[in-house]
């Protein structure tokens, strides 16, 4: 296929949707398969053949719509009619209100700040493109940002464009993006690599699941361009085994960008050769640490090597590998397209564009949204998530997952951005966001994912290792109500072994949960220890309100 | 990847049993041109055409793929997706993620416990039930989450799980 | 022409040493009489950087690195002796005694020990965690040697030098975590191993009494590694 042709694809496809007077989009991303949606698909589509409307309205499967707890969700185009639990009895109401008015009881409110203040790039087409059909990503505009590289820009200027947009590494650690991209670029070897981290671990975050879903040509196309760029000519996605249906998407996105050769050799007409392989992993947190996953890729235990020599030099069998975030690789193609000056208009000072969050646990609205970066955490726990469901108090926020901290009330008009988060005890790790109420006990918490981090221990190093499997006993011990105050020195004192003596990020970033609450929630610990009390009431030993005044 | 080692002279290793789905497995290594980092991939098939790894096939595909048997050993037991014994007739995966453990999956898990007297990542002695811990199966929206035998079931209660489970008893004593 | 070798000059522990390009801070130490703690390392097996006793201190970088593994540069100040450090040492050695049952007494290398030896120097006297007294298989089925696992502590010496030096591949490691082991062939005894080619070199470059000769009584057991810079300089391989 020639740039021409593919010009001529794209117009053809834009026709052809626009002969339809309405689309109905379903979305078919896990959250809504959950609740059944693939039943409303076929419902909606026998009500409309039993009107005889096949011709007038397009019923296709989408991906996420955002609002995970409601689902199935449905958008109407192009009335922009957002219904949510949607039941497959529901779908003659549904057709008949595209000739009459909208089902009332089904319509999620258009100005719900859940939709309104969000801001989508990553997500643009999630909701309105069928993810199984590369015809419906080009049609609105994709890979039209690798025509223009390979067209128009050299890859030091695409290098540029990325460098100057400020892309940060969206995996959780904030690299920018453009300065790993010149490193890999610079770096000689016979071969490269460009890898996709779709391993996405950590318990509370499905962004990365969600956007290969719902729109895996444009994770596709980054790749490509940052091969271009980097001067690769193979690329692997290694994609976590838990998120068949991720798989089964990108599966058939790639054989798709093959047959239309914008994958394979001599990519559209050009000289640029690029493939991409998948990689399933096999359930092992660690592989998302950047060595540990080139191991895993060569068939091996995943455990993470020192680092230097970064991948950026030694990467993949020894060759420079360029490693990156789907997330990240997700914002390359508008970056392209618009600039990079665009770009760096979104956001604050040092973190720019969006970051896709996955906001959970305690809060009225759960599901996906893409924010500016910047945005308060009380806006997005109070305004987007609605705030706290059965008239509960707000306790903390927990971001960064097994790596990141709880985040106390003090801090909710924060700004979310990389250094602030950092600066309070966090990170901004993947996007997991996990809202905690007064029902949640902080030092079960910081148990919960002081034991995540014990069992997925790769078991290379010492510190975490053994390390982990202590804190995890003392915190036990805390919670059981059998913790003393020497046990209390000793976790902290163990934490900073942990964390400034392991090898990899894993360990690094374990201690993260337990130091976050001992600096915020301190007094709880003491409870357990003292009192021997929950405050929370989770833990089993007496509860505070149990105890004689 | 490394140069393929295909001009090498490759002795023939043969299958453990006239099994036809070793066939399957031979394709998935036949792909990767025999490479040693073809491991787990390999491992994958196996695992998804048998339901598990046991020892006639760690010995085959480590011949297969000339990888040390230790080294294949090291890997099955590294990754938590690979099990060495075959998983019951039923399978219940909680999901222990973030979300979930919030929102309450900590006493679902505990109510299966206590009714069939397994663990996770044990199967009951008739063979009947497996229970599984994931970590995070990425539907924190829909929290707590568990699969029954491939289906996904949401905003779940302990008393919803057991029903479930008792549902396949029902269906299976029929 | 040969390729001129380049040379550098830092200091270390406020001494200043010169060093050959591509030499890492524990050779460049070690040349000096400066004396850096290892464990996982060997002279002729590759570093691994997983012990992390070795872990120094480098102005301008704000993590501990790994002496072992990390190669020096031009103008780099390397402190290995700081109270911190040595905080850390001691207490990796806390969790390592802790982590299996290592009782001195009744050791076969009592008095040859290497992580006896490092608690000693490091005046490691009492253990502040508790012991968490695994449950660990000895495996006495090989006709000249025995494994003790309630001895290892995951090094990995025996699975590097098998592999590396001898290329039989013997040993591996299991599982992940604290539940790691090191395993023969399928985790099966030792003795029965198809690939075992009984060299013993895995017993002496064992650190601990994990590995041993049979036949030794407490305190008996010395290891003998003279073997092993020869047969990498045989090898014309590695540093």
């Amino acid at each position: 296929m020639t740039v021409d042709e593919l010009q001529q694809l794209a117009l053809k496809e834009q026709e052809a949707k626009q002969r339809y007077r309405c689309r109905i989009n379903v979305c078919v991303a896990t959250g809504c398969i959950m609740c059944g949606s693939e039943r409303v698909k076929e419902a909606i589509e026998e009500a409309v053949k039993a009107r005889g409307l096949e011709k007038e309205v397009l019923v296709q499967g989408v991906g996420c719509l955002g609002l995970c707890s409601a689902g199935p969700m449905i958008y109407v185009e192009p009335d922009g009619i957002i219904y949510h639990k949607v039941t497959p009895e529901d779908a003659p109401a549904i057709v008949q209100g595209l000739v009459s008015t909208p089902v009332e009881r089904l319509i999620c409110p258009p100005d719900l700040p859940f939709f309104k203040r969000q801001m989508k790039i990553v997500m643009e087409n999630s909701g309105t493109i069928d993810p199984e059909r590369i015809e419906d990503y080009i049609a609105v505009g994709g890979y039209q940002a690798l025509i223009k590289a390979l067209t128009e820009m050299s890859p030091s200027e695409v290098i540029e464009e990325v460098t100057k947009s400020g892309l940060r590494g969206r995996g959780g650690a904030g690299y920018p993006t453009g300065l790993k991209w010149s490193t890999v670029a610079k770096a000689n070897g016979a071969r490269k690599f460009v890898i996709c981290n779709a391993d996405e671990g950590d318990p509370g975050a499905y962004m990365d699941r969600t956007i290969l879903e719902s729109d895996p040509h444009r994770v596709l196309e980054g790749m490509a361009i940052a091969a271009y760029a980097v001067g690769a000519q193979q690329g692997f996605i290694y994609v976590r085994a838990e998120y068949p249906l991720a798989i089964k998407r990108l599966r058939t996105a790639i054989r798709q960008a093959e047959r239309l050769n914008l994958l394979g050799n001599n990519i559209l007409g050009t000289t640029f050769s690029f493939s991409v392989e998948l990689r399933i992993g096999a359930g092992a947190f660690v592989c998302g640490e950047e060595t540990a996953l080139m191991a895993s890729i060569e068939g091996k235990r995943g455990t993470p090597r020192p680092r230097p020599p970064y991948p950026a030099e030694y990467g993949l069998w020894g060759y420079p590998t360029l490693i990156n975030n789907v997330e990240t690789f997700a914002n390359i193609p508008p970056i392209i397209r618009n600039g990079g000056e665009w770009f760096a208009k979104i956001g604050t000072e040092r973190s720019k564009g969006t970051k896709v969050f996955a906001l959970a646990g305690r809060v009225v609205n759960t599901g996906l949204i893409e924010v500016p970066m910047g945005i308060t955490l009380r806006e997005i726990v109070f305004d987007i998530g609605g705030g706290i469901p059965e008239g509960k108090r707000f306790k903390a926020v927990q971001t960064g997952g097994p790596s990141g901290g709880c985040i106390p009330e003090q801090f909710l008009d924060l700004p979310v951005d990389y250094e602030s988060l950092t600066k309070v005890g966090s990170i901004m790790g993947s996007g997991g966001m996990i809202v905690m109420d007064e029902t949640s006990c902080m030092v079960d918490v910081a148990k919960f994912f002081v034991e995540f981090c014990m069992s997925e221990s790769c078991g290379k190093c010492v510190p975490c290792r053994v390390g982990t499997a202590h804190l995890y006993e003392l915190l036990r011990r805390i919670t059981a109500g059998e913790g003393t105050m020497r046990d209390l020195e000793l976790l902290e004192e163990l934490c900073d072994l942990v964390k400034s003596a392991s090898l990899c990020g894993l360990g690094q970033t374990a201690p993260n949960p337990v130091l976050s609450t001992l600096r915020y929630f301190r007094h709880e610990y003491e409870a357990h220890i003292l009192d021997k009390t929950c405050p929370a009431g989770v833990c089993a030993i007496r509860r505070a309100e149990e105890v004689p005044a | 990847m490394p140069a393929a080692a295909a001009t090498l002279e490759r002795p023939r290793v043969t299958p453990p049993s006239d099994d036809k789905r070793w066939r399957i497995v031979e394709a998935t290594m036949r792909r990767h041109g025999y490479q040693p980092h073809a491991l787990i991939e390999t491992l994958h098939t196996v695992q998804e055409t048998f339901g598990y790894i046991d020892e006639d096939a760690m010995r085959f595909v480590a011949q297969a793929l000339r990888v040390p048997l230790s080294q294949v050993y090291g890997v099955v037991t590294f990754y938590h997706f690979f099990t060495l014994k075959p998983q019951g007739e039923h399978i219940c995966v909680v999901c222990l993620g973030t979300a979930c453990y919030i929102k309450g999956a900590p006493q679902i898990l505990e109510a299966i416990e206590r009714t069939y007297g397994i663990k996770p990542g044990e199967t009951t002695k008739d063979g009947k039930l497996s229970l599984l811990a994931a970590r995070c199966l990425g539907a924190c929206g829909l929290a707590p989450v568990a699969v029954f035998d491939g289906q996904v079931v949401g905003k779940l209660t302990p008393e919803d799980a057991l029903k479930q489970i008792r549902r396949w008893e029902e269906d299976d004593g029929r | 022409m040969r390729a001129p070798v380049k040379i550098k000059t830092l200091t270390i522990d406020g001494k200043e040493v010169s060093a050959r390009e591509g030499e890492t801070i524990l050779q460049v130490a070690r040349e000096n009489g400066i004396d850096i703690p290892t464990l996982c390392y060997l002279e002729g097996l590759e570093p691994i950087g997983a012990c992390r006793l070795c872990l120094v201190e480098v102005k301008g970088i704000n993590r501990l690195v790994p002496a072992c593994v990390t190669q020096v540069e031009e103008g780099m100040e390397v402190v290995t002796n700081s109270e911190r450090l040595i905080k850390y040492r001691q207490m990796i050695l806390e969790l390592l005694f802790s982590e299996r049952n290592h009782t001195c007494s009744v050791c076969v290398v009592n008095g040859h020990c290497e992580l006896q030896r490092l608690a000693q120097r490091l005046g490691v006297t009492h253990i502040r965690f508790p012991y968490r007294y695994p449950n660990l298989p000895i495996d006495a089925s090989h006709e000249r040697f025995v494994i003790d696992h309630n001895r290892c502590v995951l090094c990995t010496r025996c699975v590097r030098v098998c592999d590396e030096i001898e290329g039989a591949h013997v040993w591996d490691v299991m599982g992940r975590g604290i539940n790691s082991r090191i395993i023969a062939d399928l985790n099966q005894p030792w003795g029965t191993s198809e690939v075992c080619t009984s060299c013993g070199k895995c017993v002496h470059v064992c650190p601990t009494g994990a590995l041993s000769e049979k036949g030794k009584a407490v305190a008996e057991m010395e290891k003998r590694r003279q073997f092993l810079p020869y047969l990498t300089v045989m090898r014309g391989g590695r540093q």
